[in-house]
């Protein structure tokens, strides 16, 4: 089925619309975009990149697009607060695919680093984003061209040399609606040398109409730079995530990423990460958990370019219910990456007959002096542990929450900043419980914090 | 030490392929190229029966509409189809005259080790020996028929005992299966046929030695294995071929059909000619191998030893469709110069209580690529499952390049399923510690990699494990530069 021809016939209908708020170095990237899309269409599921996930018949329904970009009167803070206690952030929105401005910040950000919409920055300071701006995204897939296609706004975030963000920058993507609606968000963050960033993006949708978003986030982290980066999605059944992530890192710099995906509907994430510089690091971990019918599909792509890099992933799934997880995991060491340390773990818990897992853990090796390992299992909790903890008077239900939850544990521990990791280990344990299908907003943690101080 | 490591290793990369040799026996070829005609004619030769015919023409309009794939992590040139001569029949010479076997052929398997005289064979191994396009020669026939053993090459097998080719052939590996599945289907040759008889252990080792001889021709043999209730049998294949500078195709096929508490043990010893230092010739060796465990308690268990072919594509697998049934895979695949290997297997849980274990050691020297790639697939009620995977990869050399492609596809939760992968190389540590013992570079890093291999080598029967230490010692002394 050709899905890609309504899209096609979209933006031809409306190019001028498009093209029109946008700044011209969006616009150049999209005509190029555009060209690629048409000839290579949505991937077919005979795509090796997409075997599990039907990503084509995600696009078929009849999503709105806002592409006359219509002011969106979504008041941030009376539907949503999304505070983490503890966390000193500095907020910004994202309603639908609009970059919601005249947001009050609480704390001023160190001279120097520029937090805006990707438009009007590219329209205001073109030659700070033209080297950087889809030049990891353009070797993409189709889907990446999509969204290249498409993309109206997103956010850029800028520090300079030298400069420490000490503040967290929290990004919220809100889809709000009252009709079916797509998304196409671009986000781009831009580290120069030795400075460092934490930023936590919240993919939150607050509306039980159909919504699909693409995300293209594309990271450079400069010499001896660091960044934390943190994606949390706590969609709705209904809800079609498709992010990818590419990142460039310099020599002796330092990513950390975090994926957790507590609620969603069909989810496809991909992370692709090239060591460029020598003496990078980096650790890349996610966590899933899934039931009903949600679909999760998380895949990587670590590229060792240069020698002695270390590079390190962990990702876990629980899949309850009828519930699929898809794991695709690769590193590709490059000939002259030798010394490269990586490492590549995947975890799955299986707790229903019905749920099914699909893992691929890949290794691609052009070096000989590495050291590289990849482990993957598939099992259920361990009948001896719930045994134990039985004969000692815990119930099984809440023996069986207790190992998940240490088994989600690993990955959250990894998350350096505390207030998230606190957050989380609540939100984990809440889902666990049934007690959060859906993540109300981060009210229940004010209202936790409110009962703390009266 | 480099210097005298690099000096080695010209040695061994200069010494010369032991079976490259060309026999010059005449061979009755027929003219290359591949259409309904070239089938009717192999049928025809083979003196088959309609229903062969039918389901070769039926695999080879199959093949029409196939292409070749793409997915391998191996890089083949464009093969031509039409170049290659489909049937070549080295013992048309004799057939008017008797039964005897012309004086060559018989001093090309004493030359590669296989007497084809029954006195002078190893005690306990009954041969079955294939040249080019035909079975020249099977031994200890009579000894095993008095078990009710048959043990015979393929075409005898669809003359004597039509009714039982039938019913299995084609039923683990359908014609529609793959690409190479589809043309082998339609053009094979020879191969061997066994099927043990219930209650049956099997007396002696079966082996089948396959033999390229002829130029621009290509193998397409057919391999097919029942064991019965209760029996038990250990096949072992060898495949040699001559020093060519063009490349031939061998694509076959084997099935194996494990019954009720039957056991099958499969290894394969394969030393095709690998090409030369420069990647000229060699032969591309694309093979479907599967077997059934299609009855309760059933074990098949797969053991290869690769170290020939300049491209191998090979994914023995094993079907555990029989509740308790066990499957195995031990692989050691060998890569060296501008060899490729793209190879691992499948093991498809469908019964309850179903275990698979793989093992799998990769060995890259020189320029080559070597790929494992693995299927663990569990149905959804394929209750209890187990699987545990291993596969480690050594690369000598900092030009090759060892790749791992494990699927995991889990569709029920009482799996347990495991995956390990490690790489690395032979670390200095081994080699200085070798060294400081009076043992020299060469004959450490020999060592070191059989140590490495130990594991799957030990599960080789006797006489192969020693043919494949040799194998793997002679293919990578001197091997780390």
């Amino acid at each position: 089925m050709n899905n890609e021809q309504q899209y096609i016939d979209i933006f031809e209908q409306h190019r001028e619309l498009i093209e029109k708020p946008c700044a011209t170095l969006l616009n150049e990237e999209r005509r190029k975009a555009y060209s690629r899309f048409k000839e290579q269409g949505f991937p077919a599921l005979n795509d090796e990149e997409y075997r599990h996930s039907d990503v084509s018949k995600q696009f078929a329904a009849d999503y709105g697009m806002n592409l006359g970009r219509v002011e969106n009167l979504t008041a941030p803070y009376e539907s949503f607060t999304c505070d983490v206690p503890n966390l000193k952030a500095h907020q910004e929105f994202i309603i639908n695919d609009s970059y919601l401005k005249g947001i009050d910040h609480k704390t001023a950000l160190p001279q120097g680093v520029m937090v805006g919409s990707l438009n009007e920055i590219a329209k205001s300071n073109p030659q700070l984003i033209e080297p950087y701006y889809n030049s990891l995204a353009q070797d993409g897939d189709s889907i990446a061209q999509f969204n290249t296609t498409f993309v109206q706004d997103g956010i850029v975030i800028y520090v300079p040399k030298g400069v420490i963000v000490e503040d967290t920058i929290q990004f919220v993507t809100i889809q709000s609606t009252n009709i079916d609606i797509m998304s196409n968000r671009r986000i781009l963050v831009i580290l120069e040398e030795r400075a460092s960033l934490n930023m936590l993006v919240c993919d939150h949708t607050l509306s039980n109409h159909k919504t699909l978003s693409t995300q293209i986030t594309e990271v450079f982290v400069g010499d001896g730079a660091s960044m934390n980066l943190y994606d949390l999605e706590e969609t709705s059944e209904s809800n079609t995530r498709i992010a990818q992530l590419f990142v460039r890192q310099q020599g002796n710099s330092r990513f950390n990423h975090s994926n957790i995906t507590l609620t969603n509907g069909f989810t496809y994430n991909r992370t692709q990460l090239s060591m460029q510089g020598e003496g990078a690091e980096s650790d890349i971990s996610g966590l899933v958990i899934n039931d009903k019918h949600q679909h999760t599909d998380n895949r990587t792509l670590v590229e060792h370019k240069v020698p002695r890099c270390n590079s390190n992933e962990l990702y876990k799934y629980i899949l309850d219910e009828e519930s699929v997880g898809v794991f695709a995991g690769k590193m590709l060491i490059q000939p002259d990456a030798q010394h490269t340390n990586s490492q590549q773990t995947n975890r799955n818990l299986c707790l229903t007959k019905c749920a099914r897992m699909y893992a691929q853990p890949q290794l691609e090796i052009y070096a000989d002096d590495v050291k590289c390992s990849h482990g993957s299992t598939v099992g259920q909790l361990d009948e001896n542990a719930l045994f134990y903890m039985q004969q000692r008077g815990i119930p099984i239900d809440e023996a069986r929450h207790l190992l998940m939850f240490a088994f989600a544990g690993e990955v959250i521990d990894k998350i350096a900043i505390e207030g998230i990791r606190n957050r989380l280990h609540m939100l984990v344990e809440k889902r666990f419980r049934g007690e959060l299908s859906r993540c109300n907003g981060c009210s229940l943690c004010h209202e936790r914090e409110q009962k703390k101080t009266n | 030490m480099k210097k005298r490591n690099n000096n080695i290793f010209r040695k061994i990369a200069d010494k010369a392929y032991e079976y490259g040799f060309v026999s010059n026996i005449k061979t009755d070829i027929i003219e290359s190229g591949l259409n309904e005609d070239t089938i009717r004619l192999i049928s025809q030769k083979k003196n088959e029966p309609e229903w062969l015919l039918e389901f070769r023409l039926q695999a080879y309009k199959y093949w029409l509409t196939q292409k070749m794939p793409q997915w391998a992590h191996l890089d083949i040139p464009p093969i031509d189809y039409q170049a290659i001569s489909y049937y070549a029949d080295p013992l048309k010479k004799n057939k008017k005259q008797s039964n005897e076997i012309d004086p060559e052929l018989m001093k090309t398997f004493e030359k590669l080790g296989i007497p084809l005289e029954e006195r002078l064979a190893l005690s306990g191994t009954a041969v079955d020996a294939v040249m080019d396009s035909v079975s020249v020669k099977t031994t200890f026939k009579e000894e095993l028929k008095e078990k009710g053993i048959i043990f015979c090459s393929m075409s005898e097998a669809i003359q004597e005992y039509p009714d039982l080719v039938r019913k299995y052939l084609g039923t683990v590996v359908n014609y529609r299966d793959n690409f190479f599945a589809a043309l082998n289907s339609a053009v094979f040759s020879d191969g061997s046929f066994v099927y043990i008889p219930k209650g049956v252990r099997c007396p002696m080792e079966l082996s089948t030695y396959f033999r390229i001889n002829a130029a621009n021709t290509g193998q397409f043999e057919r391999t097919l294995i029942v064991a019965d209730d209760n029996s038990y049998v250990s096949y072992l294949e060898g495949c040699t071929a001559p020093m060519r500078d063009e490349n031939q195709l061998h694509a076959a096929i084997v099935e194996i059909i494990v019954c009720d508490n039957a056991e099958v043990k499969y290894s394969t010893v394969q030393n095709w000619y690998p090409g030369d230092s420069e990647g000229r010739g060699g032969v591309y060796n694309f093979v479907t191998k599967r077997g059934d465990c299609r009855g309760i308690n059933s074990k098949l268990s797969w053991t290869q030893v690769e170290t020939g072919s300049a491209i191998t594509w090979k994914y023995p697998g094993c079907i555990l469709r029989g509740d308790n049934s066990q499957g195995e895979f031990y692989s050691v695949a060998l890569t060296n110069n501008y060899q490729q290997a793209d190879t691992g297997t499948k093991m498809i849980h469908l019964g309850k209580n179903t275990r698979s274990t793989i093992i799998s050691k990769g060995i890259s020297a020189g320029k080559s690529q070597n790929s494992y790639r693995g299927l663990v697939r569990v149905s959804k009620n394929a209750d209890n499952a187990r699987n545990y995977s291993q596969c480690d990869s050594l690369l000598l050399g900092s030009k090759c390049g060892a790749h791992t492609f494990p699927y995991m596809d889990i569709h029920n939760d009482s799996a347990v399923i495991e995956h390990e992968a490690t790489t690395s190389k032979i670390s200095e540590d081994q080699l200085f510690y070798c060294n400081q013992r009076g043992i020299g570079t060469e004959e450490a890093i020999g060592l070191i990699v059989n140590g490495y291999a130990k594991e799957v080598l030990n599960k080789l029967p006797m006489e192969f494990a020693i043919e494949a230490q040799k194998l793997l010692s002679v293919s990578l002394e001197g091997s780390v530069g």
